[in-house]
């Protein structure tokens, strides 16, 4: 059982929990993910790792609640246990000294922007974020960002807060004015996609982090699989970092999409019955 | 000759009494129609009277052949003896002091390529159904729960790390515990077990039996890590700097293969190792009950002629579909075991033979909905023996399915190799272990089952955990790997196999 330290709910959707797991806390890197499991009956659900302290043996998940898992990730707090907690896993983001990296993180991605942009800031790295957020109370980690980043733009696409636009305006910008070395997009499908096709006309290296469905994320089962550069990759041993302009994100969208309406089913049973394990058999 | 002997009238009835020549005893089965609506297991094993009867067949042979054909070389005629005599304790001691895993054994091991086709009794009749036998003394124990638990040599204080708590992993772990040595298993998922959890389904394997197997084996003091991805969470140089003397890796054939045709990312397509895990690991089966959610529609097609594409079809049909069979070559060449094949088609899974899939067409919502196939007719042999299937040009045509499950093979997960230094990998990306003594390149790390040899079977998996353990055991015990003895056998044999190509 791996206990949760602390969690701090965001929003009515978005949360952040600290989980105690020593084993993944000491190896973590940048970019990497876990995988978790709630309880004996539950799915195995990737998540991108937020932070990690390898000294107090803990790892920060940011998690948008969507689906029945995530709804019952949500209830649980500090002191609550879940089941199974694996990781790292992935390869970890290169991060090396290439100049000005501009990186963007739209909703929940901006928690797996974080770790990876600070190190690329302590790698000596010019760091320009942009956090981007659908509306104000969406908006994540901004303060956390802005002690990292040489630069912090603030987007949203309502204008609750910073600039009323989406985030490739500010992208793009940055591409026209010049001295942009690297991208990292990292967020939904969507905003990952048209960042790839904002930076593309400039040349930009853009790396993006997918978030395909997975099963045991060792690549064991291919459940991950994505087109990148017209070949077949499997996001959890290959990734889950990838050439943003070598990726078909209309094919990941698509197949992220594949369980929707058992996903619809499950949530329903669930708020139906009140999270009653014997009332949902 | 001598045990033919005792079987023939005329020599001395006075010694031994004749034996009827009786029918290979059949195994009760839950009727087809039936049993393709569950997920309990097919069959039901031998009741006491049936095993008994089954036993007093077998002849007892001096120099059995039965034992050759075993890779973990149980002691057969022993195990058989004490069941006809109706001692089934003694039958399950028998077994137990060669394998740690005798009721999946019984139960997955192709006995009809091993023990059962160097069965003297087979040459004229049926071989004695030694698989049959070894299971019911395995389930008499089960049921008895009277777990006989083996010696245990004097704790030794050294440590062995184990990677993966597949069927080789845990044989290795077992017999190094019994030899004295601490010994940790590391798992990558939550359950241990491997490919006997994760890829053989309940009907064939109830999970139960091997969650028994394995606790089986942490009695015997053996420490099972489960959520500890080595490569990951681990890596093998800090395993030995973290107290482990030596390591065995066993974490399996990993990654699976796809035949890169059109439209095999389309949804609705899975390798049958997703299904399989889907199904058997996360219990898909019972969704909603579980989280897991799995797709099978109306119409499935299973693509492959193993065992794992078996096991996959007959998932399919009864989580309700109709299930499609695609493989390229015909029946005779088919890999699966003749037994899963048969329960396949009783089960009324559609056999499309002599058929490969050339592109696999989705709808406007980017899932399946056609396969294309083109039929196949067998030209020349091919490297492996196999007469090799060419398409027959204009044959196409296309079957309706709402889900492909891809099953031809796997390949090696580099996950844990690529981030080992010093062990070398041969061109497919296995590792290379010394067939005699599984050593790896690398210093203390050794090396067995479906990540050496590529995909195989529970039991020359498990075959290797025993060599792997011998070779660790020596090794922590700085004896050369191989004794003297064993070294002139394995020359001799070599010698012999030598002279034979030469005289070809």
């Amino acid at each position: 059982m791996y206990k949760i330290i602390e969690k701090v709910d965001y929003s009515d959707d978005v949360y952040m929990q600290v989980i105690e797991a020593p084993a993944v806390a000491a190896a973590a890197q940048p970019g990497q993910f876990i995988v978790l499991r709630i309880h004996e009956e539950g799915e195995r659900i990737p998540l991108t790792i937020a932070d990690f302290d390898r000294e107090a043996g803990t790892i920060t998940i940011v998690v948008q609640a969507v689906g029945k898992s995530t709804r019952h990730l949500q209830k649980l707090g500090k002191g609550d246990s879940i089941a199974n907690f694996i990781g790292p896993l992935g390869l970890p983001s290169e991060i090396e000294k290439v100049g000005t990296v501009v990186c963007a993180g739209g909703g929940v991605g901006v928690a797996p922007v974080y770790p990876i942009a600070r190190a690329l800031k302590e790698a000596g790295n010019k760091v320009i974020s942009i956090v981007a957020a659908r509306n104000e109370s969406l908006l994540l980690w901004e303060d956390k960002m802005r002690e990292i980043s040489d630069e912090l733009i603030v987007t949203t696409d309502d204008g609750s807060c910073g600039r009323h636009c989406l985030v490739t305006e500010p992208l793009k910008e940055l591409c026209e004015a010049g001295g942009i070395d690297l991208v990292y997009a990292i967020g939904p499908g969507i905003m990952m996609k048209f960042c790839c096709k904002t930076t593309e006309e400039f040349g930009v290296k853009t790396i993006v982090s997918l978030n395909s469905i997975m099963v045991d994320g060792t690549g064991m089962c291919g459940a991950c699989r994505v087109n990148v550069g017209g070949e077949t990759k499997f996001v959890c041993v290959d990734g889950p970092e990838f050439d943003g302009h070598q990726v078909d994100f209309d094919l990941l969208m698509s197949r992220q999409r594949q369980y929707l309406s058992q996903e619809k089913e499950s949530l329903e049973l669930y708020v139906e019955c009140g999270g009653d394990k014997k009332c949902m058999k | 000759m001598h045990e033919v002997k005792t079987d023939n009238p005329g020599d001395k009835p006075e010694k031994k009494p004749k034996r009827p020549k009786l029918p290979r005893t059949g195994m009760p089965e839950q009727p087809a129609r039936v049993r393709a609506t569950n997920f309990d297991e097919v069959t039901l094993g031998y009741n006491e009277d049936m095993a008994k009867l089954e036993a007093s067949r077998c002849l007892q042979c001096k120099r059995p052949k039965c034992v050759d054909g075993c890779p973990v070389g149980i002691d057969i005629p022993a195990f058989i003896k004490a069941i006809e005599n109706g001692d089934p304790a003694a039958a399950i001691a028998k077994l137990k002091e060669t394998t740690s895993f005798p009721a999946v054994c019984g139960r997955v091991c192709p006995q009809e390529e091993q023990c059962e086709l160097l069965c003297v009794l087979g040459k004229k009749q049926e071989p004695v159904a030694i698989g049959r036998l070894e299971r019911f003394a395995a389930d008499w124990e089960l049921n008895n729960s009277t777990s006989s638990k083996p010696a245990i040599a004097a704790r030794t204080g050294r440590s062995v790390g184990v990677v993966g708590s597949g069927p080789a992993g845990v044989t290795c772990a077992g017999e190094l515990a019994k030899m004295g040595h601490d010994v940790t298993i590391y798992e990558a998922l939550h359950k241990p077990g491997g490919v006997l959890v994760y890829g053989i389904p309940e009907f064939r394997l109830p999970k139960a039996i091997v969650q028994r197997e394995c606790d089986y084996v942490e009695s015997l003091g053996v420490d099972i890590k489960l959520d500890y991805v080595i490569g990951r969470t681990m890596t093998v140089d800090q395993m030995m700097e973290s107290g482990h003397d030596a390591v065995f890796l066993a974490n399996g054939a990993g990654l699976p293969s796809f035949m890169n045709i059109p439209g095999e990312n389309l949804n609705g397509v899975y390798s049958a190792n997703e299904f399989l895990t889907r199904s058997n690991l996360m219990k898909a089966y019972r969704f909603p009950e579980y989280d897991t959610p799995i797709k099978v529609g109306k119409k499935v097609a299973v693509i492959g002629g193993g065992n794992v594409a078996m096991d996959a079809a007959r998932t399919a049909l009864r989580l309700g579909a109709e299930v499609h069979l695609i493989y390229r070559r015909s029946r005779e060449e088919m890999p699966a075991r003749a037994e899963e094949v048969h329960h396949a088609e009783e089960e009324g899974i559609i056999f499309n033979l002599l058929t490969n899939p050339t592109r696999i067409i989705g709808d406007n919502e980017g899932w399946v909905e056609e396969i294309e196939v083109i039929e196949m007719e067998l030209g020349e042999p091919d490297a492996s023996g196999r007469r090799r299937p060419v398409p027959v040009e204009g044959s196409e045509r296309r079957i309706p399915v709402d889900v492909v499950i891809v099953s031809v093979g796997t390949k090696a997960n580099p996950l844990l190799t690529k981030s080992t230094s010093g062990l070398d990998l041969n061109k497919w990306g296995n590792i290379v272990a010394d067939e005699n003594t599984l050593a790896t390149s690398k210093e203390g790390v050794f090396a067995g089952g479906d990540i050496v040899t590529g995909a195989a079977t529970v039991i020359l998996a498990m075959g290797a955990g025993k060599i792997g353990a011998r070779s660790i055991d020596r090794f922590l015990q700085g004896q050369p790997l191989l004794t003297n003895e064993e070294q002139e056998a394995i020359r001799a044999a070599e010698e012999k196999a030598a002279n034979k190509a030469a005289a070809r």
